[in-house]
């Protein structure tokens, strides 16, 4: 690169830093959606460029299911406290307390329950009218179609029909009472992107990442993970298998990939040469739109 | 790959493209074409649109229907069209190119310069059978308008045309009329057959005539960002950052993004609207302070006297000042559902700064079909004319011409929030 010319990783940083600090100039409350994944981590690293050397100028919140894996919350107790984050948590309490659970109630209803519902309050509880997600545009065509600053009405829901122009790097911060926005500072970032920058920034991600043997079984074409053994269906026996995450939700619905990629190079590899998408692996999305269904219900 | 292709691919330049059209030109076919061809798109994602649902592979854009991948929503898929923008990536080895692929249908056409504002490069989609299309004038103008590098006619369909050179001519030198009547004289037309593949990635047989680049390697040879490093320094204050903590008791970083131009540590800077002058003491990013910054880089400022400067202040140097001006005379593509009419009152919100406008007058309504500039006492939605507004406050700016940052503005209507109008000063 000559001396004047950003390099297309440094250019999205950039984009992603400008959107940031948009936010924080024009809402009165806003808000981080942490997830503890790689998408995540990579949204925390841009907020901290973002407000260099202050720390964040708002909280994070992990909207937990209680279903994630042990390391992802290791990884995010210690990686909050090391950067000085505040972390809010969340979760249905009701819904747990009633053991909701994707075998018994079907993947739409509990992710419907933990995830959307525990969001929906949480933002409501808190009086945010800004929140940011690591959401991609090239994770799934309904995302593909969102802006930056996508528009909530006062029940969380998005109009897909009816969006907001976005024109040039201007964003449009006005809202209404009990309306809120969704940012999402990473539209513009690939899969691939996002794995280039961890490595060349190094950094931290769950080390569900990288690959090692661990515990699995054969669910079709999925590949679900065994540390635990109640969201197990009936006759499905583990065995152990050489694998890692190419992305993270919860542990009944999230699937691992046949992998020896143990550091972030063969990770880069990986990815180059993956000719499926990443959210395969997530139970979430397999039918007609049904991510799109739940955005707009509220789920990022 | 091998580990040197990684090396390029994290030195590569980001390319932002647009693809516009009129109905049915084939933009579809196109970007799915490009995606098969540069594997923009997974197998998985391919599969799960597949025309026949018995057949285990994806080898050629024929065994896809390739709508239902760029159409996102079940609105769209229910329709048959296209409602609203959808953003494609894919990279070569070259350079990454992220997508904005507009909906073609005039009523959508506040979608499409949504997409089209960020692009340094636009595919125009036109229909070899069909000719230049009401649209094809409408979004070129509309491209023209937000000051586009690059523009690209793909002549598509070139198969139903028995790839016939004097039909492509033809649209070359409509297309060449219609574009020189508004200044633009550098136009790059191709010939194509998106379905066939012949001239979007590699050449194929059927257009030997065709001296020209396919359109690949064509969008890789575009230069990008020509010049926005060697304007006048702009620098839209975007926050003060003040962190008061006992560590940084007296730090005061002006945090933004250089919109245009360069900074040096040591640059004597003034701050616009008071006109105080200073000197920058320091580059802070989270990377260390360089000695210099450029556009469009995300840093924070620290000056060495202690000046009131606030959001919407610019910070520009002594010798290349921007206009100052109550009174605007702009470019507007009126995107809102109600007219634009004189005397309405609307948010004007230019980088970091949001006045209250009101329109004095409507000079010009343009004719998009011969360009000509007709009186209008309204302007429709999607209607394209000359306003005159007068602000509260005396808005710092350059012509949209020299600089598209502090040159562009967005109208909000106050009633519903909505953003209604893209502004380009002149």
């Amino acid at each position: 690169m000559s001396d004047h010319r950003l390099t297309q990783l440094k250019a999205l940083e950039a984009e992603s830093i400008h959107i940031m600090r948009e936010v924080v100039a024009e809402f009165r409350n806003p808000v981080m959606l942490y997830s503890v994944g790689k998408d995540s981590s990579v949204m925390l690293h841009l907020a901290r460029k973002a407000f260099y050397p202050a720390t964040l100028p708002f909280p994070l919140l992990h909207v937990d299911t209680g279903y994630k894996f042990k390391e992802m919350y290791a990884f995010r107790d210690a990686y909050v406290k090391e950067v000085g984050a505040e972390l809010i948590v969340r979760r249905n309490e009701d819904a747990i307390a009633k053991g909701m659970n994707p075998k018994d109630f079907g993947v739409a209803r509990c992710c419907g329950a933990l995830k959307t519902q525990a969001l929906l309050d949480a933002l409501e509880e808190g009086g945010y009218d800004a929140a940011f997600g690591g959401a991609r545009r090239d994770e799934e065509r309904s995302r593909a179609k969102e802006r930056m600053f996508s528009m909530r009405d006062e029940f969380g829901q998005w109009d897909p029909k009816n969006q907001r122009p976005e024109l040039w790097s201007i964003y449009n911060g006005c809202i209404h009472e009990g309306e809120s926005v969704r940012v999402f500072p990473l539209s513009n970032w690939t899969e691939m992107d996002i794995w280039l920058y961890i490595r060349e920034q190094e950094i931290p991600i769950v080390p569900l990442y990288y690959a090692k043997e661990r515990s699995i079984v054969k669910r079709g074409n999925l590949l679900i993970p065994a540390m635990n053994t109640e969201h197990l269906h009936e006759g499905e026996v583990a065995a152990p298998m050489m694998c890692r995450f190419r992305t993270l939700g919860c542990i009944p619905c999230t699937g691992a990939v046949d992998s020896s990629a143990a550091d972030m190079d063969e990770i880069v590899a990986e990815a180059a040469a993956a000719k499926r998408s990443e959210r395969e692996t997530r139970i979430i999305d397999h039918g007609s739109n049904s991510m799109e269904d739940k955005k707009k219900e509220g789920y990022f | 790959m091998t580990a040197l292709n990684f090396k390029i691919t994290e030195e590569i330049e980001l390319l932002r493209l647009v693809t516009v059209g009129s109905v049915d030109d084939g933009k579809s076919t196109l970007i799915g074409r490009l995606l098969i061809e540069t594997k923009g798109a997974f197998e998985d994602q391919l599969l799960a649109v597949r025309k026949k649902k018995n057949k285990s592979d994806v080898t050629s854009a024929d065994d896809i229907d390739l709508a239902m991948l760029t159409d996102g929503l079940s609105a769209e898929r229910e329709q048959g069209i296209t409602i609203d923008v959808a953003y494609r990536y894919f990279a070569t080895p070259k350079r990454k190119f992220i997508m904005a692929d507009c909906p073609g249908h005039e009523q959508y056409t506040r979608n499409m310069v949504t997409g089209a504002s960020t692009a340094n490069a636009a595919i125009i989609l036109i229909d070899a059978r069909h000719g230049v299309m009401p649209q094809t004038r409408r979004h070129t103008h509309i491209l023209s308008l937000l000051g586009i590098e690059h523009l690209i006619v793909a002549v598509n369909k070139m198969d139903l045309v028995d790839y016939n050179e004097n039909t492509f001519q033809t649209i070359r030198k409509d297309m060449q009329a219609y574009c020189a009547k508004q200044g633009i004289n550098d136009l790059l037309c191709i010939p194509m057959s998106a379905l066939a593949g012949d001239m979007v990635v590699i050449r194929g047989q059927q257009m030997p005539w065709y001296e020209g680049e396919t359109l690949l390697a064509s969008l890789e040879l575009l230069s990008v960002m020509g010049g926005v490093d060697k304007a006048p320094f702009r620098f839209p204050v975007q926050l003060v950052n003040r962190p008061q903590t006992p560590a940084l008791p007296d730090y005061r970083g002006f945090m933004g993004t250089v919109a245009s131009g360069t900074v040096k540590v040591g640059d004597t800077i003034v701050a616009l609207p008071s006109g105080k002058q200073s000197k920058v003491k320091e580059i802070v990013t989270f990377d260390g302070s360089p000695d210099e910054a450029f556009a469009p880089q995300s840093i924070s400022l620290i000056l060495e006297d202690n000046i009131d400067i606030s959001r919407g202040n610019t910070l520009v140097h002594p010798h290349q000042l921007p206009k100052q001006d109550k009174v605007l005379t702009a470019n507007i593509c009126w995107i809102g559902d109600d007219a634009l009419k004189v005397r309405n009152k609307y948010l004007l919100k230019q980088t970091t700064t949001t006045v209250k406008a009101i329109v004095t007058a409507i000079v010009s309504k343009t004719n998009i079909h011969t360009l000509a500039k007709e009186p209008s006492d309204a302007l429709a939605m999607n209607e394209i004319g000359e306003i005159e507004l007068k602000l509260q406050q005396p808005l710092q700016y350059d012509s949209y011409a020299d600089n598209h940052v502090t040159g562009s503005f967005i109208l909000i209507d106050t009633f519903t929030n909505n953003t209604v109008g893209a502004g380009m000063i002149q």
